[in-house]
């Protein structure tokens, strides 16, 4: 199988400054886009077409997906990381107390949150396969999985056969966001560890659908390169994991950098307006990808986009190991924008008039546990 | 009345659950449909927690309960997810799904056909949905489904019945209750496959996303009831050529 191949970035700056408004209304008429089309969504004229992008993409949302928006909560497991990424909280420069959850630990964490009402969860960890390796995770899969619809991961990129072990185990999804596909950035902000392949990391979603994973969630980091190009390679990656392999469900995260974190200045940050354009884009692009909404955005933001094209929410996050059951517990890998639980995030989203749903998968379709 | 296995329904418009913007409204769009069959995403309710936000809601008196495997991606899932509603749901009713293509939820005729054939053994109601195969439909049939579900048009698009040659030839060779199921996004749409001579169709997209689904899903209702008044009573022969009611032909030459 051919590997997916990212141009560089010089290739296509025409397709994404030249588009007019005409260009961008004639976009909005078609059904099938081709990937000059999600181009052409995501310029500087389409830009100033906001309102008319929201209308297509919360039609096709409501459509394709109904009046539901899917909650899930991340579970941090462990903050040590081998890796230096320089905007990183958890990069392995920073000096911080690292924490690692033991398994009964990391239980606990789940427990209380099943106890809340959540059933999809995302394991999180710093990457250091020394610590949280592929029979912590198996492990941890095998304890909790009846007690939850799905359980995703977001940890260190692995190898196929790692994903095979875990899917049997039971875990559903894995999520490795390229952070940027700018290689020349890439190299620049990744100093140190595994992470440092650029390939590596991105043949990854790729290998864990190879691996029989149910979904891959792909995204990048807005405010590493320009945000019109990331989002652009990001479709392109999503049309080249849709063509082959068919049967995995991908989603798309949007994991935008706040100026407020830590030291790290991002070279180019990206405002609401931007992540707008870039969500309204890829839905209109694919209208079947799910939309992921994390707390990292702001209250008033996530209000606001209800209906418009995410499908996915997460609530009451902690990004600190072990912060469900300490709450005062410090070391988080970076801060939230929006502090409420999973109650309170529900009741916003069925004042508009959507379905909050806290079950859309089953242990049952996975054996081995 | 349509029958299906053993038990008889009133209502030709059979009902689902997703999409909805809430449990309140799904349930009083589904009474307004007068549906009597609804269908429910196993992967979607927990049949061991009383305070499931569908399963509660949902009348289990009033509404025939019809599990369906939507997210199934070979036949060997679809069993599993069977016999957990058997087991814990009560029922040996299934709507058998199996779609390995999660963006266009199409479903797989050979691990369909596969599971249909292992299921009804096992003592299970299967209706499964296909694509609109009418070889597939007797296959089906042959293995022992209890009505045959072919789609009008990929599911979720509320495109109507594009499949019109290929549902024509299935009604008229099945001995089993043909449900069309899936792309119906109009009431016409459902009264055009109710005068095809369908016997029951299923909507779920076209209901829960209306402007006004209790509205719609009256909407529904009424026009299956039509369309399938409109079959029972013959419609008139349709054709490109015009046919004026009082034809003067000049045969009066004739003995």
């Amino acid at each position: 199988m051919s590997l997916f191949a990212v141009p560089d970035f010089s290739e296509f700056q025409s397709l994404l400054h030249s588009p007019t408004t005409t260009d961008v209304e004639a976009v909005l008429q078609k059904d099938k886009l081709h990937i000059n089309d999600l181009a052409t969504l995501l310029s500087p004229a389409a830009g100033e077409m906001l309102p008319a992008l929201a209308l297509r993409s919360a039609a096709i949302t409501s459509q394709r997906f109904g009046h539901v928006i899917q909650m899930y909560a991340p579970v941090y497991v462990s903050s040590f990381c081998n890796n230096n990424c320089v905007y990183c909280g958890f990069s392995a420069e920073n000096k911080i107390a690292r924490r690692m959850l033991s398994l009964d630990e990391a239980e606990v964490e789940m427990n209380i949150l099943a106890d809340r009402g959540f059933s999809h969860v995302l394991l999180v960890s710093g990457e250091a396969p020394g610590k949280v390796g592929v029979a912590y995770l198996a492990e941890l899969a095998r304890r909790t999985r009846d007690r939850f619809a799905a359980l995703t991961i977001e940890v260190q990129p692995l190898s196929s056969a790692d994903y095979c072990t875990l899917f049997e185990a039971g875990i559903t999804g894995v999520a490795v966001y390229q952070e940027t596909y700018d290689r020349a950035v890439y190299e620049q902000v990744h100093l140190a560890g595994k992470k440092a392949d650029y390939d590596y990391r991105l043949e990854t979603p790729a290998r864990a659908a190879e691996a029989g994973m149910r979904e891959v969630g792909i995204g990048a980091l807005m405010g590493l390169s320009d945000w019109r190009s990331e989002g652009l390679v990001l479709g392109m990656h999503l049309a080249w994991l849709r063509k082959h392999f068919w049967r995995t469900n991908v989603s798309v995260s949007f994991p935008r950098m706040r100026p407020a974190e830590g030291a790290y200045e991002p070279p180019l940050p990206a405002g609401e307006k931007e992540l707008t354009q870039l969500l309204f884009a890829l839905r209109i692009f694919d209208w079947d990808v799910g939309l992921v909404l994390s707390t990292r955005e702001e209250e008033r933001y996530r209000n606001g986009m209800i209906g418009l094209g995410p499908t996915r929410y997460s609530a009451g996050s902690c990004t600190a190991p072990g912060g469900y059951a300490n709450p005062e517990i410090e070391g988080e890998q970076f801060s939230v924008g929006d502090h409420r639980d999973l109650q309170e995030v529900c009741a916003s989203i069925r004042l508009k008039n959507h379905d909050p749903v806290c079950k859309d998968w089953d242990a049952t379709f996975q054996k081995g546990f | 009345m349509l029958k299906i296995a053993d038990k008889t329904f009133r209502s030709r418009l059979f009902g689902g659950t997703g999409k909805f913007s809430s449990s309140a409204v799904m349930n009083e769009a589904l009474a307004s449909s007068g549906a009597e069959m609804v269908t429910v995403a196993l992967r979607r309710v927990d049949l061991e927690d009383p305070d499931d936000d569908i399963m509660s809601v949902l009348d289990r008196e009033r509404y025939w309960f019809l599990p369906n495997t939507a997210g199934a991606r070979n036949a060997e899932e679809a069993i599993r997810l069977a016999h957990l509603a058997r087991a814990v749901g009560g029922t040996n009713w299934l709507k058998l799904e199996v779609t390995p293509d999660p963006r266009t939820l199409l479903p797989d005729p050979v691990e369909t056909l596969k599971a249909t054939e292992i299921l009804v053994k096992e003592g299970f109601i299967v209706l499964p949905y296909m694509n609109a195969d009418p070889i597939l439909s007797l296959r089906l049939q042959d293995a022992g489904a209890a009505t045959v579900m072919p789609l009008g048009a990929p599911i979720g698009t509320n495109q109507g019945i594009l499949m019109r040659s290929m549902i024509e030839i299935i009604i008229e060779q099945a001995q089993v209750p043909v449900v069309v199921d899936a792309g119906l996004g109009a009431p016409s749409h459902a009264a055009a496959a109710m005068e095809m001579g369908a016997d029951a169709v299923l909507v779920n997209t076209a209901i829960a996303v209306a402007g006004d689904p209790v509205a719609m899903g009256r909407a529904f209702g009424l026009a299956v009831e039509a369309g399938r008044m409109a079959y029972e009573a013959v419609l008139g022969a349709s054709g490109k050529h015009a046919a004026p009611s009082s034809p003067e032909v000049g045969l009066e030459f004739l003995k």
